[in-house]
């Protein structure tokens, strides 16, 4: 995995997320997802594009069951927008290309 | 739209689609000399991503895992030189001796454009189905019946495709039954001949109208198109072969096409536009392989070279 993509767990999901001072990128993943694999490449040109805009970060859903719950992640990959501690705008789910998540990004109020 | 951002260089080649036509088709132009972009708009490998391990792609004796293979493929361009960003081709502009092609942030420019936009399967629409690709649903008997060796799965559709589906699986899988929402196929009489001998159940007059699942399929609710009945049938598999849709949209207008919508060309690649080349499943031809794919690239590439050498 790219270095500027956090890996995103209960213990660190306050400080990381939560408290970022950046909008943070959350993508909802896990390894048997074969879409997950697909978007990944996007995920990590985009959070390279984006480094000090945007904070992108992974939960492996497998391993984080109670963070994949609290946001209601029920398919995968799901990316979730939080900002100021909170959720921003809806979910975006299987994403058909970089693209796709740059004007979901856009829609939520993040400027690339 | 109006300030969009107009990269100046004029390449020589740029390819769209990111599969094994398009990154070979990449290495072949760049190895002889031409400046190569490749837009893919998701990650390297299109189709073939799906599959979790593809055995009839030579020179992998193990077989190799679909993205992987794309993955190679792009790496294998890169090294030579070839461009690559991940970006939607939203518009494209091919008349002319200097084309354009249009992303979400940028216009690029190119002598010559091979289009490598590849097909999709057609899929059913059907909530969930997203989630459960590759996790019961499938849509490629060849790719991935064999991880439903021994089980019980069912294809849905009732074209060649269908019926050559469900007679191979009927050689893996323990048992296998065929969905069609007519009470007759609309495959050759040669595939029905074989199909009515084999050991596959029909289900007629029956659409698929959900799917049952824990983590994984299930089974699929079936509903009768004559009495609107609703049963369920428990399945380990689907495979969905209900057509398939070539990624040309695009280009429609610009290139000729035949209705179903794939590229007109024949080997030669060469499209009814000059320096427009059409490679991969997006192509009209009988057999769409990763290899026939790989093969289509590389003689783009050289119809490109020859067009671009007459040109200059």
């Amino acid at each position: 995995m790219s270095e500027t993509i956090l890996t995103i767990t209960a213990e660190n999901f306050e400080k990381e997320v939560l408290q970022s001072a950046l909008p943070v990128l959350v993508d909802f993943w896990a390894p048997w997802c074969v879409y997950c694999r697909r978007i990944e490449p996007a995920v990590e040109e985009l959070a390279e594009d984006t480094e000090g805009n945007l904070v992108v970060g992974k939960v492996n859903v497998d391993e984080q069951e109670a963070l994949a719950d609290r946001f209601g992640v029920e398919r995968i990959p799901s990316l979730i927008l939080f900002r100021n501690g909170e959720q921003a705008g809806e979910e975006l789910v299987a994403p058909g290309s970089r693209d796709a998540i740059e004007e979901w990004l856009e829609e939520n109020g993040v400027s690339l | 739209m109006e300030d969009k951002n107009v990269e100046e260089r004029i390449y020589d080649v740029i390819v769209i689609g990111g599969g094994p036509a398009g990154y070979t088709a990449a290495l072949y132009a760049v190895r002889s000399g031409l400046s190569v972009l490749v837009l893919e708009k998701l990650s390297p490998g299109g189709q073939m991503t799906n599959t979790d391990q593809i055995d009839n792609y030579p020179g992998f004796p193990e077989g190799i895992g679909g993205f992987e293979l794309g993955e190679r493929m792009q790496k294998g361009a890169l090294r030579f030189g070839a461009e690559n960003q991940f970006a939607e081709v939203k518009s494209v502009e091919l008349s002319g001796p200097v084309k354009a092609v249009r992303t979400r942030k940028k216009e690029f420019k190119a002598r010559a454009v091979i289009l490598a936009t590849g097909a999709y399967p057609r899929k059913t629409g059907i909530e969930g189905e997203e989630r459960l690709a590759g996790r019961g649903i499938a849509y490629c008997a060849a790719c991935d019946g064999m991880f439903y060796k021994d089980k019980t799965v069912a294809v849905y559709g009732g074209g060649n495709t269908a019926v050559e589906d469900a007679l191979l699986l009927s050689r893996i899988c323990a048992k296998v039954y065929l969905i069609h929402r007519r009470d007759a196929l609309r495959a050759a009489k040669v595939y029905q001949d074989a199909l009515f001998g084999s050991s596959v159940e029909l289900i007629w007059n029956s659409r698929v109208t959900g799917f049952l699942a824990d983590k994984r399929l299930t089974g699929v609710v079936l509903t009768d198109t004559g009495t609107g009945e609703k049963r369920e049938l428990s399945l380990d598999g689907l495979f969905v072969s209900i057509g398939r849709i070539p990624d040309t949209k695009l280009f429609e207008g610009q290139v000729s096409m035949d209705e179903a919508g794939y590229l007109i060309a024949d080997e030669s690649t060469c499209t009814n536009v000059p320096g427009v080349f059409a490679a991969g499943d997006a192509r009209t031809k009988k057999l769409r392989q990763v290899i026939t794919a790989a093969a289509d690239g590389a003689m783009a590439a050289w119809s490109a070279e020859q067009y671009l050498a007459g040109e200059a």
